[in-house]
């Protein structure tokens, strides 16, 4: 049985697709969120906030927004393999002849189209919060927000088949996904903060993921974009590998 | 692949978790075309052993082989050649029945081509055309079930293996689930390997294997297990049971069993043996009626236990109320 199967690959991808279009409450929800972050905290927080170079706070979380809603995109896109252990569904997959490292691949794809349908929508959004960056900055953003994406939903899936029922979700959630977000330069500038927090945000490899959509789309970083590149497909390829071990490896 | 007149091969087969047992050493065959059922309770090994024939758990000891497969070596091959139908729902209930069919047909590799036709043809087996463009949440159990079935049967396997097919189905959809079934047996030319806890479905089957504890203890037809009783069963009320149940006993040897509801026995025939009880008895006969054994009275006298109807175990239970707390979630 080879490793690769494609029409596994497309069923996996297409499924999660028409779902994804087919369950309005979750599209608009997840667009309602950011919006939320963006305008609502976004202008609330901009008065108090002692801005770093020539960005007021809603243009500077932009990125970090874009970077959010990828963040629970493909984290939820993943997490649906606990809700298709829990109905069933699963079961008919993995009796299917067909390899799991597929069945992975596929998962992972959906994800990051996915993500990469919400993040568009909410990069259509940056006129509206003053955010302009050159047409030609589209391409590379996108493929930032796909390494991303892909490398997330990796997360989700290790998390997904390691978690017995869907009861862990609130612990992963608090203990996993939220401080990743916190400590990914998204909401504050990594400058300026205690010692402690700079070596956790440093140590996080969703700030380099921020910090290039920043470069690309604010025209500034904090950190060496091609450092940050290098290091974000590292950890993507870790999470990839990580993500078909355990899914390969877990008991359903 | 190799023709055989055996679907189904099975030597010795042993699943042992964590030193509980759950299938001890069970051996049996299931031919080309059979309608196999294995019998037994709640927690006799019936699912366990699917299972390890379906490749979902590896064997502790012991072989299989499934249309000539291997079942730990060939397992990519059984996986071709069977349909499953599970205990649970495995259906996306968010899907339609016809997208439900067709990823079921791209990921088994039915080529692209034959694929709407075959849908329309599993669809029709199952009466479900008219629906097959409706969400399956929408649908009742009977349906849902049929719609697994012609699932399990779009790449034409040669086996299909249904795990308690009509559990938690009312009894008219029950024996429409069967209408359909033993219908198929002609139309799609597939061997039935089925498991259930209900008696009047196992007398559907050719052939019966009755497991309790992990272990086959009687294999055969329906007519030939329950010809194993020596007779009639007669079932008998009276004023004195205990002074009826020893005067039974003294006079014609007979093994009784009582229990709240009056007494027991089997004699070779019921019709003509009353009059001459009612005759002899000391104590005033209040009721009596005899009847031809079922398989029920097959495995209480196989196993001194009456396989428990319809009642949930604990964690089913609790499934259940996830299930529903989760579709409320979603």
């Amino acid at each position: 049985m080879e490793v690769i199967d494609f029409s596994c690959i497309y069923m996996i991808w297409l499924r999660d697709t028409i779902r994804y279009f087919r369950e309005k409450s979750q599209l608009y929800g997840s667009i309602a969120r950011p919006v939320l972050w963006l305008f609502v905290l976004g202008m609330g927080l901009r008065g108090s906030y002692q801005h770093t170079g020539d960005f007021s706070y809603t243009q500077f979380i932009f990125p970090g927004i874009v970077a959010m809603t990828i963040i629970f995109t493909s984290i939820q896109s993943a997490i649906s393999i606990i809700w298709d252990r829990e109905f069933g569904f699963l079961k008919e997959i993995l009796v299917a002849p067909v390899p799991r490292t597929s069945i992975a691949i596929g998962k992972g794809l959906a994800g990051t189209t996915l993500s990469l349908i919400q993040g568009s929508i909410i990069l259509l959004l940056s006129p509206l919060v003053e955010v302009h960056f050159p047409v030609v900055h589209l391409l590379p953003i996108l493929l930032v927000m796909g390494v991303l994406s892909f490398t997330l939903t990796g997360i989700g899936i290790v998390i997904a088949s390691r978690m017995a029922s869907f009861q862990g979700f609130g612990t992963i959630m608090n203990f996993v996904i939220m401080p990743m977000w916190f400590l990914s330069g998204a909401m504050f500038p990594p400058t300026g903060v205690p010692g402690w927090l700079n070596v956790l945000i440093r140590g996080n490899p969703l700030t380099y993921g921020v910090d290039l959509l920043r470069w690309l789309i604010l025209g500034f970083s904090y950190y060496t974009p091609w450092f940050g590149l290098i290091l974000l497909m590292m950890f993507g390829f870790v999470v990839t590998s990580a993500a078909i071990f355990f899914f390969n490896r877990g008991e359903y | 692949m190799t023709m055989t007149e055996e679907a189904i091969v099975v030597n010795g087969l042993t699943k042992d978790f964590k030193g509980f047992i759950a299938v001890d050493g069970v051996s049996f065959q299931v031919k080309m075309g059979e309608n196999f059922g294995f019998l037994g309770p709640n927690g006799a090994g019936k699912t366990t052993t699917v299972k390890m024939l379906c490749t979902l758990l590896r064997p502790s000891g012991g072989n299989a082989q499934v249309a000539g497969y291997d079942i730990v070596r060939d397992q990519s091959q059984v996986r071709k050649s069977i349909g499953i139908i599970f205990q649970e729902p495995s259906l996306d209930d968010r899907l339609t029945a016809r997208e439900n069919l067709r990823f079921h047909g791209i990921i088994y590799k039915v080529p692209g081509k034959e694929l709407p036709a075959r849908i329309n043809r599993s669809l029709e087996w199952m009466e479900l055309e008219d629906r097959a463009d409706d969400l399956v949440r929408n649908f009742s159990g009977g349906m849902k079930r049929r719609l697994e079935i012609a699932r399990g049967l779009l790449h034409l396997p040669k086996i299909l293996f249904l795990d308690e097919p009509t559990l938690g189905l009312d009894p008219q959809t029950r024996n429409r689930i069967w209408e359909y079934l033993l219908r198929l047996r002609q139309d799609a030319n597939v061997t039935l390997f089925l498991t259930t806890h209900y008696m009047d479905e196992a007398e559907h089957c050719d052939r019966i294997a009755i497991i309790d504890h992990g272990k086959i203890i009687a294999l055969d037809t329906p007519q030939e297990l329950k010809a194993q009783m020596r007779g009639d069963l007669v079932d008998l009320q009276t004023g004195d049971d205990a002074l009826t149940e020893k005067e039974l006993v003294a006079k014609h040897g007979i093994m009784v069993r009582g229990d709240s509801q009056g007494l027991h026995f089997e004699v070779p025939n019921g019709a003509e043996f009353i009059p001459k009880l009612v005759r002899e008895l000391t104590a005033d006969v209040i009721a009596v009626s005899t009847r031809r054994p079922t398989l029920d009275d097959v495995f209480l006298k196989l196993t001194g236990r009456e396989i428990r109807n319809g009642s949930l175990s604990g964690r089913d239970r609790m499934r259940n109320r996830l299930q529903r707390i989760g579709r409320r979630w979603r």
